[in-house]
């Protein structure tokens, strides 16, 4: 059990984590964002629900470090004309929460909601979810090994999100 | 019919080379699709393998309307309308599921699985109703071919089979991709919208023109060979087979390679399981040819598309709003296959796909774009002057022509033309 003291100051530092994350991604700062990942990085936008099993069904996004940083790389070619203007984007992060059930490898679980305002070609977009993220302390700084996007509509017919949600 | 100059309206709207831009945006011709084409035509609707056992259910569409696809206990697949025969309530408001019967939530009238009224509450007050007379509704004519279920509200008109004709032949050579012979629906869809006429999406279906150009941001950091299939120099055909299907006929470059599995970017070594499957279904000289030539990229009109290695089925809801429902085909008795393709078809598709982010923001472009009404027409001429016949009387044309897009207006025009 973290004492108050030290969960107050991991909190903090959760915290600062996820807005930074939250602000590289507006500002389509891309390499950037890719930093913040571990090398075993996985970033999962399932379909239909939460708790779809991704080995087995469609999701919206199942990237491996390697398919992250292929699509890091399709967006700076500057071509990728669903981002060629890029959108918009402006999004709160809110409810952070440490996990109460806690991985037993040292990582640390936290979720968030988060709310984006997305305006691009087609139209403005409001887009919600529920991020649920593992982070891990590497070098004394804090990365992303795991960072699930449960967008609320995830079960309806949504347009392209070809920004980093 | 113009009664002053004896030209119809839609031979004003739809020239060899050219159709006018209204067709996209015009509202009421969009309603008069739904009537001409939607209720009409044969419409692909579901799969077999999405309902496998008695009672199963999975809720699907037709165009904008509802349609519940059932197993029932004697194992006849059902289309049926969602729509309570009292006050028009959906009777089905889960995407799938299991149930020997559906009860409407408005007055708990409950229908049995193929469709039949099996009661209504208090049923004093109904003296000398006949129950028969109240069933759900239902698609007209249902048949299936190897598994994908089409229907067709028309009651009479072409069979399936006669309105498949020759692109029949890509779905058996889909089939075989299967050692067992089957393909099965079974990874859920993702469900993509765009605010496009559904028409842009059918016709990008089979345009090997866009790849190169639409899709370079992909070609140019992914280690893909889809890019190569599309250039100018490669021997890849486009294919009008009748009645608005076309198709990529991507086998003369595969046959070049002359290597099992590089249609999908893998090889034998890498598949073992799957390529000893094969060889034991068909003979080592079969499998081999088939494991070459791939699956086939064939758009079956108007909304089925089997694209190598996922399927997508084109639904429009208004005339400036589309879905796309995609999902990775699934081939009976390869797993390993199977994986790949779901890891591919998750990486290329859906709405945050690497390819179809892209076609779709070109569907939504060139729908604002044709709100301009000057110049009026889409140019569709592009190979028209090279296009010949193939062996079985097809017309084909080089990879890049846009032999399939005249061959869908031709194929519209008479559809939306009153006999």
């Amino acid at each position: 059990m973290l004492s108050r003291e030290s969960s107050a100051t991991l909190m903090s530092a959760i915290t600062a984590f996820l807005y930074r994350e939250a602000r590289l991604q507006d500002e389509h700062r891309y390499e950037a964002w890719e930093k913040l990942w571990t090398d075993d990085g996985v970033y999962w936008v399932p379909a239909n629900g939460a708790d779809i099993d991704p080995e087995r069904q469609m999701s919206i996004i199942y990237d491996n470090r390697s398919r992250i940083a292929l699509r890091v790389r399709q967006l700076m070619t500057g071509k990728h004309f669903t981002q060629t203007p890029q959108s918009n984007l402006r999004r709160l992060i809110s409810n952070i929460e440490l996990m109460d059930q806690q991985p037993e490898d040292g990582d640390i679980a936290v979720a968030s909601n988060s709310l984006i305002f997305e305006s691009s070609l087609r139209d403005d977009t409001l887009w919600a979810a529920r991020n649920e993220y593992r982070l891990r302390h590497v070098d004394g700084e804090l990365r992303m090994a795991a960072k699930k996007v449960i967008l609320v509509n995830n079960d309806k017919a949504i347009y392209t999100l070809s920004f980093l949600v | 019919m113009n009664m002053m100059t004896g030209v119809s309206p839609w031979e004003r709207l739809i020239r060899p080379d050219r159709v006018h831009g209204s067709l996209y945006t015009d509202p009421e011709i969009f309603e008069a699709e739904l009537k001409s084409i939607w209720y009409r035509t044969w419409v692909y609707v579901g799969h077999e393998s999405e309902v496998p056992n008695a009672n199963d259910y999975v809720v699907k569409s037709i165009g904008p309307q509802s349609v519940i696809m059932t197993r029932d206990e004697r194992g006849k697949v059902n289309l049926l309308l969602n729509r309570c025969s009292h006050r028009g309530n959906q009777v089905c408001s889960f995407e799938r599921g299991n149930a020997r019967s559906f009860t409407c939530p408005f007055h708990s009238w409950t229908f049995a699985n193929d469709g039949r009224l099996v009661g209504y509450a208090f049923p004093d007050g109904y003296e000398g109703q006949d129950k028969s007379q109240l069933a759900l509704g239902r698609v007209t004519r249902v048949e299936s071919y190897r598994g994908f279920v089409f229907g067709s509200f028309a009651t009479d008109g072409p069979t399936l089979k006669e309105h498949l004709g020759g692109a029949a032949e890509t779905i058996d050579r889909l089939v075989r991709t299967s050692p067992e012979g089957e393909v099965e629906i079974t990874a859920g869809f993702l469900k993509h919208r765009v605010k496009a006429n559904w028409k842009f999406i059918l016709e990008n279906e089979c345009d090997g023109y866009h790849p190169a150009f639409v899709h370079t941001s992909i070609f140019g950091v992914a280690d893909s060979m889809i890019g190569k299939l599309y250039g100018g120099a490669s021997t890849a055909l486009t294919r009008d087979y009748g009645n608005g299907h076309t198709e990529i006929d991507l086998r003369p470059e595969f046959r070049k390679r002359d290597a099992p599995m590089s249609w999908f970017g893998t090889s034998e070594e890498r598949l073992p399981d799957y390529t000893a499957r094969m060889k034991a279904a068909y003979g080592d000289n079969a499998a081999r040819e088939i494991m070459i030539d791939g699956t086939p990229h064939v758009m079956i009109f108007p909304n089925l598309f089997i694209a190598e290695i996922q399927m997508f089925v084109i639904q429009p809801l208004g005339v400036d709003d589309s879905v796309q429902h995609v999902t990775a085909l699934q081939f009976k008795g390869a797993p390993d296959l199977n994986r790949r393709l779901r890891q591919q078809t998750m990486g290329s598709v859906g709405p945050a796909g690497f390819l179809l982010a892209d076609d779709s923001e070109m569907y939504e472009r060139c729908h604002r774009g044709v709100l301009a009404r000057n110049p009026e027409w889409i140019f569709l001429g592009r190979g028209e002057k090279r296009q010949r016949q193939d062996e079985h009387g097809f017309t084909v044309g080089h990879v890049t022509d846009e032999v399939p897009s005249r061959g869908i207006w031709t194929h519209y025009r008479k559809l939306m033309e009153p006999a």
